[in-house]
């Protein structure tokens, strides 16, 4: 029973926490770049003023795609907040990403082609790491369940503070935050800026904005759970210093290329990692 | 004041302008300017922008490309010409190959003179764009089709 409450409250709550982040997330990069920034309520703006343009496809597949991803990122969330699997969690997760990737291949466009070519290479990027994390949360809790290992005694980061990291790693790709923010960019200062959403328009784009704030609050509550034990306010606060982190780092470094992306996210994943999940292991025998 | 007026997307396209006007625009950005508090993106992309800026005068060369922007811009949007090379031609509207104005090609709704053109001229004729753009969603003024011609 708590599990469907859970899954409800991601449903309807998620939007709008996620959408009160990306606010948050504008003015703080503003304030780093000495600039005032927007409204916090302006992604609420911006996706109310996408839903009310007129809705111009350049072709049906592209709207059907945006659908499913935003479904699937509904779906992962309400597995993982409703205590469900965690592996079902990011599986769903990556096949939300694949409908992304569909759905920026469909129109043939040049730089929408780009932006889902870099965007299947930053999902070959982060996803070991993401199956890692999961394995690492099965190791030490001995449970794939997500109300098991929230309820967990010792906190998870105390004996996997290597897959911790990682996390963090690949969230930067996850959030889409430079240096790997390569598919598409939150800013006008990078090379290609709306690689993956360039043919996104109106509705369908405001389809994908919501489908990414869905995304966030499932990925900070990974972060969450990862320090669950130690109390909630000081979990909650670990959260917000992660994000504030990723902005800083967004506001910090330029584009890298997509091979040092997959590069360091691979290295990161078997040094960090895989040492952590064997250390795990060795240490039980 | 409607939601459309709360989240202006621009596209900033530069026609054949000497640049001064260009980097106004782009001052606009700045900290000094900063009209990302009022929720204006430049987003670089016909397909996610209301606002058409254009600088400099139309051309032989790109009176298609102009064309073809102001045409994959979802409605509603509006034009805004910036500059006077851009409202009619300019110093540059006797050249063999210039046509004139933005108007020669596509419909503009807003015009701004200068030379170059000043942030705040800028930001005064983007927010009488939002203007238009509010009573062109409220279908209380005119619009056009993807070439140009008033819709009936």
């Amino acid at each position: 029973m708590t599990g469907l409450v859970g899954a409800v409250a991601f449903v309807v709550l998620a939007p709008v926490v996620g959408g009160l982040i990306a606010g948050l997330d504008r003015i703080l990069s503003a304030r780093l770049q000495a600039r005032v920034g927007p409204p916090v309520l302006q992604p609420f703006w911006d996706v109310l003023k996408l839903l009310s343009k007129r809705r111009a496809l350049v072709t049906v597949f592209q709207e059907y795609y945006a659908g499913c991803f935003l479904l699937f990122a509904i779906v992962a969330g309400a597995i993982f907040f409703g205590g469900g699997d965690l592996l079902l969690t990011v599986f769903s997760l990556a096949l939300a990403g694949v409908f992304l990737v569909l759905g920026a291949y469909a129109p043939n466009s040049p730089y929408s082609t780009i932006g889902a070519e870099r965007e299947l290479l930053q999902m070959m990027a982060y996803e070991p790491m993401l199956l890692i994390a999961a394995l690492g949360c099965f190791m030490a809790t001995g449970s794939f369940h997500v109300d098991a290992i929230y309820a967990h005694p010792t906190a998870l980061v105390g004996r996997l503070p290597g897959v911790f990291l990682g996390l963090l790693f690949v969230l930067t790709i996850k959030l889409r935050k430079s240096p790997f923010d390569l598919s598409a960019s939150h800013h006008a200062h990078q090379e290609l800026v709306r690689g993956l959403t360039t043919e996104f328009s109106g509705p369908t784009l405001a389809l994908v904005e919501v489908g990414h704030w869905y995304e966030t609050v499932l990925l900070l509550g990974l972060v969450y759970l990862f320090l669950a034990a130690l109390g909630p306010w000081v979990a909650l606060a670990g959260v917000v210093v992660v994000y504030a982190l990723e902005v800083l780092a967004d506001n910090i470094f330029a584009r890298l290329t997509w091979r040092v992306t997959v590069a360091s996210a691979w290295t990161v994943a078997a040094i960090l990692g895989a040492t952590n999940l064997l250390a795990v292991h060795y240490l039980k025998q | 004041m409607g939601i459309m007026s709360k989240s202006p997307w621009i596209l900033h396209y530069d026609g054949s302008s000497c640049n001064g006007c260009d980097i106004e625009v782009l001052a606009c950005l700045t900290p000094l300017y900063d009209v990302e508090r009022f929720g204006i993106v430049n987003t670089g992309n016909p397909k996610h922008a209301d606002i058409l800026l254009i600088t400099g005068a139309v051309n032989e060369q790109n009176k298609e490309v102009v064309t073809n922007l102001y045409a994959q811009m979802p409605d509603p949007k509006v034009v805004v010409a910036l500059g006077t090379c851009a409202t009619s031609g300019g110093i540059f509207r006797e050249c063999y190959n210039v046509q004139g104005g933005i108007d020669t090609t596509i419909p503009v709704d807003v015009y701004v003179p200068g030379c170059a053109v000043r942030p705040e001229a800028i930001i005064e004729g983007v927010v009488k764009a939002l203007g238009v753009l509010e009573l062109r969603a409220a279908g209380k003024a005119q619009t056009h089709t993807p070439t140009g011609k008033v819709k009936a």
